[in-house]
């Protein structure tokens, strides 16, 4: 029966209320670290495991998109980092510079990632179905060295812009296209890169000791604002603190657990959670090569035994599209914890995991910016299906009403909708936009990150989403800023002004769609939506360009001149456009 | 009078055609994954399976994806359903 409460019959430990500072700082003890001293993730998620009883446990288990399976454990995983990181050091990178991956999640990506950590580089990952535009925009704003990406990747989207990329010295590719047609070995075909496998083999393979602190900078995530270039988000390597201690409170995650995180290591769920937190826990990662296919997950989350799976809103409905059938026949008695993230979780997902899996989906939520779960429903705690749920501990939520020139007002009354602020100071906060401190300053208020985001907190305490301040689209769980498509349609001759906004999609949540104002005497027809499909396609990649291109007269504008997106949402759903007193 | 081979390929490639009109046909190889020749996301992918069901009238349900991977395994696909009426 469907109730508004999922009770949980599991005892509830003691509530021990404990400042944040305390609890992060008992949260560093067990590690043996302290919250602003000497500290590498890659040391406490790799190398502590391999001097442990556990070096020789499974880390990730690579299956392939053909059915081949590949384990790596703990030890040669320590071995492997300390190869690449040794590979850096031969190169001249020096400590913080930046090290960008762009493949798909093939084991040379991890080890890349956590070699590049353990030699102190930062490490920025990029979107596997970013086009050659996103790519360019992100790393021409880093002081990017190195990039590691496969050869397909880098013939389709780096080799035509790697002459306006001078920052770029050092491509390391793997050859993923191995006896195509082609007699050549990629490297050769691709001049001005170096190959993967050659180069590892002769770096060195002695332990490295890193040597870094919580507070240096680890790890560059790009995210998407309204206006503007992609904001560059930086962590430093205390995050690692959130992401262990949230994965076993949020996530329930355990040392002996099969943990599968669905994300794209492009994307910082992927990256906090499909790479780090399960390896400081010391559990074993079901790593799938495979882009989504409803059938290889049932199958996958039955044979590989997975006991805590942490997945997305889109694949959910997309699972419960398949229908019954899918699922018809299979238990899952390994399973114990299942977990969202991405987008607000509609009660019908959490209650198809109950009939479907046996078990509720626990929705969490958290930023690019904040690093690692805030707000989540837990093991322990009774869950409503739609909330968010509480704050994990260490972390202290408000609701708050912005007000010009003044501190936020903070709103006690229940059920009142407002902004999402968190009070400064967890590990895994953000600790600037790269290159824009403006635009970081603008954040924060009072001890507090605004998130931009707009909740209510019902009486009980549980968060529920209600929409984002800003003009940013939610696309499958990954922002997608207007501007940046914008900018790409308008670099096309025929295009005198663009809009974008997010049309809601009952898979992706949100899809992109793009209303086009045509230069003078240009003809609208269907050979040049097209074209500006194609060109946008091409430039922007399909995961951020749109999916839907519409010809209009006129966009409506503010009289300072900014395209009111808003207004083209409203119009679109057929909503009422409400205030129109800024319209020009 | 069903479509023959040829004939659903054709259709095949107007639909990838109209979603993803970036994608070169011609340089398609029949035999090769759809997915790592042209640069279709899960929602493309889906929309491509929508337009085979109004264009051509079978519906795809999930658990045959998987047979689906290639130009050459869809449109022998295909070809099977609609012989069966």
């Amino acid at each position: 029966m469907r109730t508004a409460v999922i009770h949980k019959s599991r005892s509830k430990p003691p509530v021990v209320p404990v400042d944040a500072a305390t609890y992060w700082a008992a949260i560093a003890r067990e590690l043996a670290v302290s919250v602003d001293g000497p500290l590498n993730i890659a040391q406490l998620a790799v190398d502590r495991h391999a001097a442990s009883a556990n070096a020789d446990k499974t880390a990730f288990r690579f299956l392939g998109e053909a059915g081949a399976r590949r384990d790596i454990s703990y030890r040669e995983l320590s071995v492997l980092t300390d190869r690449f990181a040794h590979l850096l050091g031969d190169l001249g990178v020096q400590k913080s510079d930046c090290v960008f991956v762009l493949c798909g999640r093939i084991p040379e990506l991890y080890v890349a990632v956590l070699g590049a950590l353990k030699f102190g580089a930062v490490v920025s990952p990029l979107f596997q179905a970013f086009g050659p535009e996103p790519v360019r925009a992100r790393i021409a704003q880093a002081p990017g060295r190195v990039l590691v990406t496969t050869a397909s990747a880098y013939r389709r989207k780096v080799a035509p812009l790697r002459d306006a990329l001078p920052s770029l010295q050092h491509v390391l590719v793997v050859d993923d296209l191995g006896d195509e047609s082609t007699q050549e070995s990629a490297q050769e075909s691709l001049p001005n890169t170096l190959d993967w496998t050659t180069a590892m083999a002769a770096a060195a393979e002695t332990p490295v000791t890193p040597d870094t602190t919580a507070c240096d900078p680890a790890l560059l995530h790009f995210t998407s604002g309204t206006t503007g270039t992609p904001k560059g988000a930086l962590h430093g390597h205390g995050a690692v603190l959130t992401h262990y201690a949230t994965a076993r409170y949020a996530l329930d995650l355990r040392p002996d657990d099969i943990f599968w995180c669905t994300a794209d290591p492009g994307w910082v769920t992927g990256m906090s959670y499909g790479i780090l937190a399960p390896l400081v826990i010391g559990a074993t990662s079901i790593i799938d090569e495979a882009d989504f296919d409803a059938a290889r997950w049932a199958a996958i989350l039955a044979d590989e035994r997975v006991n805590v799976w942490y997945t997305a809103p889109t694949a959910i409905r997309m699972l419960m599209k398949a229908g019954p059938a899918l699922f018809a026949g299979r238990r899952f008695p390994d399973l114990r914890f299942i977990a969202s993230v991405g987008e607000p979780l509609n009660p019908e997902a959490v209650w198809w995991g109950v009939e479907t899996l046996g078990l509720p989906i626990h929705d969490n939520w958290w930023q690019t910016e904040t690093g690692g779960i805030m707000i989540a429903n837990t093991a322990e705690n009774d869950l409503k299906p739609g909330s968010m749920g509480r704050p994990v501990p260490g972390v202290v939520a408000h609701v708050v009403r912005r007000v010009a020139g003044q501190p936020p007002e903070r709103i006690a009354t229940p059920d009142t909708v407002g902004e999402l602020a968190l009070e400064t100071g967890w590990p895994s906060m953000f600790r600037g936009y790269l290159g824009q401190p403006e635009r970081y300053r603008e954040c924060f208020a009072d001890g507090l990150y605004l998130s931009g985001d707009l909740v209510r907190r019902d009486a009980d305490g549980d968060y529920w989403f209600v929409g984002r301040g800003d003009d940013v689209i939610k696309s499958a769980g990954h922002l997608i800023g207007p501007f940046e498509v914008e900018s790409v349609l308008m670099e096309h001759l025929a295009v005198a002004e663009a809009g974008v906004i997010g049309k809601p999609d009952p898979l992706a949540g949100e899809s992109v769609k793009a209303f086009v104002v045509l230069k003078r005497d240009v003809v609208a027809d269907e050979t040049l939506r097209r074209e500006l499909l194609a060109h946008a396609r091409r430039r922007l990649g399909a995961a951020v360009a749109p999916k839907e291109i519409a010809f209009a007269e006129c966009l409506p504008h503010t009289r300072s001149g900014k395209i009111m997106r808003r207004l083209l949402k409203a119009r679109e759903l057929g909503l009422p456009e409400g205030d129109s007193s800024a319209l020009e | 009078m069903p479509l023959d081979q040829e004939q659903l390929r054709t259709a095949l490639l107007a639909i990838i055609k109209t979603l993803a009109p970036e994608t070169d046909t011609a340089q398609l190889v029949g035999s090769l994954p759809l997915r790592k020749q042209i640069d279709l996301d899960s929602m493309d992918w889906l929309n491509v399976l929508a337009a085979i069901h109004d264009g051509l009238g079978v519906d795809i349900p999930e658990t045959d994806y998987r047979h689906l991977a290639t130009l050459d395994s869809l449109v022998a696909y295909l070809s099977g359903r609609l012989a069966k009426g």
